[in-house]
């Protein structure tokens, strides 16, 4: 018995080895969203589609559905943009959008330039529904449900292997709410 | 009057250095100055980890003094301010975590460590200490039990040489 606490401090030793080792392969930019499982913040802004109409969070609610927050200053929102075609206008997921910190003219005319997959876009000039989300970088893609709860949070591009997760993702909550 | 055009050049220069940096805010009062500089340095930006809010350019960042400079103007308290910060970027934003069961080990920890090690360090000392007299009085008078067990007389007699030859030394 005594001869085994001399091998405490080796099995201390690699228990913090292989701690750390995880560690080199976790992303330290993915933060954890401070608003999983909390309602969509509320909020009162322009529609890109039309200045003089207010969108608010319960514009958001009805069904599960994506939102997806990008710019036109953001290169990684361009890189997604076929994605979200595809989900958005082959597979008739609803996916709002939130433009983040950019100038709506600008958006308008890449939505026409690049095709349009959003079903209402939020006009967040100034960032400010951004901050309450805890938007850290776009792209970002929310899954909301059908109460307006922020279920999932994806940090970065969606391509199709994000998209198979979100999809699954978004079934399991849709049956959940059902 | 070549130097003092040259000096109004130099002096614009570093009057553009002071404006192309961050923004400046007015406060009412030198308190709130005072606590706009200590959270600012507080408050980790969520983009450009390891930069603190007031060291960072990132245009979060700037949102984020904005949104600071609002709340002290308003009269919020320090706790309202970080409240309002970690419910939306999460416990990481704050450079100083909030003692709540998720950080125990990270606050305790140390402590429990160190009374562990402390206990370790105790009980050793004490293990040896009944040891070491026995070794002092056997030198002057006889050899412990351990080292003559199982040894003939002669044996022991020589030990007992050898052991009072050293203390002489």
């Amino acid at each position: 018995m005594r001869k085994l606490l001399v091998f405490i401090p080796l099995v201390a030793f690699l228990g913090l080895g292989i701690f750390l080792f995880k560690g080199l392969f976790m992303d330290p930019r993915t933060l954890p969203s401070a608003l999983i499982d909390k309602p969509f913040p509320e909020f009162s802004l322009p529609s890109l589609y039309n200045m003089d109409e207010t969108l608010t969070q319960l514009d958001l609610q009805g069904e599960v559905a994506l939102l997806n927050v990008w710019a036109t200053w953001c290169p990684t929102c361009k890189e997604e943009h076929a994605q979200l075609n595809k989900i958005g206008l082959e597979e008739g997921v609803t996916i709002y959008g939130l433009n983040y910190k950019d100038d709506p003219e600008l958006a308008r005319q890449w939505l026409e330039r690049y095709l349009d997959p959003y079903r209402k876009v939020i006009v967040d000039e100034e960032g400010y529904l951004g901050l309450d989300l805890g938007v850290y970088g776009a792209p970002e893609t929310y899954i909301i449900d059908k109460k307006g709860i922020i279920r999932y949070r994806h940090v970065g591009e969606v391509n199709e292997s994000v998209w198979l997760h979100l999809r699954e993702l978004m079934q399991t909550i849709e049956k959940e709410d059902a | 009057m070549i130097r003092a055009i040259l000096m109004l050049c130099m002096l614009s220069v570093v009057a553009l250095k002071s404006h192309a940096g961050f923004e400046t805010y007015e406060f009412s009062s030198v308190e709130g100055e005072r606590r706009y500089a200590q959270l600012a340095r507080e408050l980790r930006c969520p983009t450009c980890q390891n930069q603190n809010i007031s060291d960072s350019d990132a245009p979060l960042a700037a949102d984020l003094r904005r949104e600071l400079h609002r709340m002290i103007e308003s009269q919020q308290t320090d706790d309202q301010i970080l409240d309002f910060m970690i419910t939306r970027y999460g416990d990481f934003v704050h450079y100083r975590p909030r003692i709540a069961p998720e950080t125990y080990l990270l606050w305790y920890g140390p402590i429990v460590l160190m009374l562990i090690g402390l206990g370790v360090v105790l009980v050793v000392a004490k293990k040896r200490k009944p040891r070491q007299p026995a070794q002092s009085a056997s030198s002057s008078t006889k050899a412990t039990p351990s080292l003559s067990e199982g040894l003939t007389d002669d044996e022991r007699k020589r030990l007992q040489s050898l052991l009072q030859q050293d203390d002489q030394k």
